[in-house]
């Protein structure tokens, strides 16, 4: 794919603005992924920082490289705002549903360590049933 | 079809689209946001198992392989080619919606082509990738991998993993034969009787909503 990025700026007519800022988005986008990997690949050298900070940055690049695909690829930026309104608006549910479930998982989680009989015979238990199943 | 934008319009008064857009374009993004929520609730179903998990596989020991590097440890580099091939893509049918309001058909050709090469690219990493888990003893209702903390893991990782990139990967394959149906129109030239290339810009609205889709998939699934 290397080979199709530098065939497609060479065979470039139109240096226009329109296609100047698809490429800015596409560097941009690109910068973004790189940036996320090397990360990732820091962590897993060095451990150099708490995993809930690690995966909060994780989570606001990603919303940020969304943003770029809906505003500049999808063109919704330049849409009028009558439009880009009656698409976001809706989308706000997702804070809701987000919050809610995620909240709801972790209290199972909860619930379920504090109900466990709490030792550590509970998986081997659990194994012996599966087992009589078959 | 869309008007000139001017200063205190009077967008609801009738006559025309209050969005500014044609119909068939409105309600390409109206499916988008829908099929939005499909995928939110997908992810989020996903994220709240995982939060209910008291441990998870970890994605680095299990996404690791890289074709024809046998058993190198590789962790995220072949996702990271697959987002670039997809980012890729996306580029190309922005170019392509681009040459298609400058009315350059040699252009659309040129990078629809490219739109569909990128995409079979990728729907041939997401196989290999499927067929490499596959044989690892990984399927839905399987899982051969071990929790982080050491422990037997539930099936619920491969059950997810399996059904998200799968019904991304089937988003990708329909995308992927809209663009070839679109091509095929733009070659016959039907778009140039008719005046103008809109087509190409809704199923390029459906091709970046794939690449939108991916962009969670792949934080999700390998980076957290």
């Amino acid at each position: 794919m290397e080979h199709t990025h530098t065939g497609a700026a060479h065979e470039e007519h139109a240096h226009d603005s329109s296609t100047k800022s698809i490429w800015k988005t596409f560097w941009i986008l690109l910068a973004i992924t790189v940036f996320e990997v090397g990360l990732a690949f820091l962590y897993l050298e060095y451990d150099f920082m708490a995993r809930w900070a690690l995966n909060g940055i994780f989570v606001c690049l990603t919303l940020v490289k969304a943003f770029f695909i809906v505003a500049e690829f999808m063109h919704l930026r330049h849409e009028i705002r009558n439009l880009i309104m009656t698409i976001l608006i809706p989308l706000l549910l997702f804070v809701w549903f987000i919050i809610a479930f995620l909240a709801d998982g972790d209290s199972w989680k909860n619930m379920r360590k504090d109900l466990s009989p709490g030792t550590p015979v509970a998986p081997a238990t659990h194994i012996t049933n599966e087992a009589a199943h078959h | 079809m869309d008007t000139a934008v001017t200063a205190k319009k009077k967008w609801w008064s009738g006559g025309h689209s209050p969005f500014n857009v044609s119909y068939g374009k409105l309600m390409m993004w109206y499916f988008l946001m829908s099929d939005a929520f499909t995928f939110g609730a997908l992810l989020i179903a996903y994220g709240t198992i995982r939060f209910m998990s008291p441990s998870w596989p970890d994605p680095n020991v299990v996404f690791h392989s890289f074709p024809g590097m046998g058993h190198a440890d590789l962790p995220l580099v072949f996702v990271s080619l697959m987002t670039f091939i997809l980012i890729m893509s996306s580029v190309t049918m922005v170019l392509a919606v681009h040459a298609g309001k400058m009315r350059d058909r040699q252009a659309v050709v040129k990078w629809m082509a490219w739109t569909i090469l990128g995409g079979a690219a990728f729907l041939a990493c997401q196989a290999w990738e499927w067929t490499h888990l596959h044989e690892s003893g990984a399927w839905w209702g399987r899982n051969p991998f071990l929790n982080v903390d050491g422990t037997q893991a539930s099936t619920n990782f491969t059950n997810f993993f399996f059904t998200i990139t799968g019904f991304h990967g089937l988003h990708v394959t329909s995308g992927v034969v809209l663009n070839i149906i679109i091509l095929a129109n733009v070659l016959k030239g039907t778009y140039e009787e008719r005046g103008h290339y809109e087509m190409v810009e809704k199923v390029g609205l459906y091709w970046h909503f794939v690449d939108l889709v991916w962009v969670f998939v792949f934080t999700c699934f390998y980076l957290l």
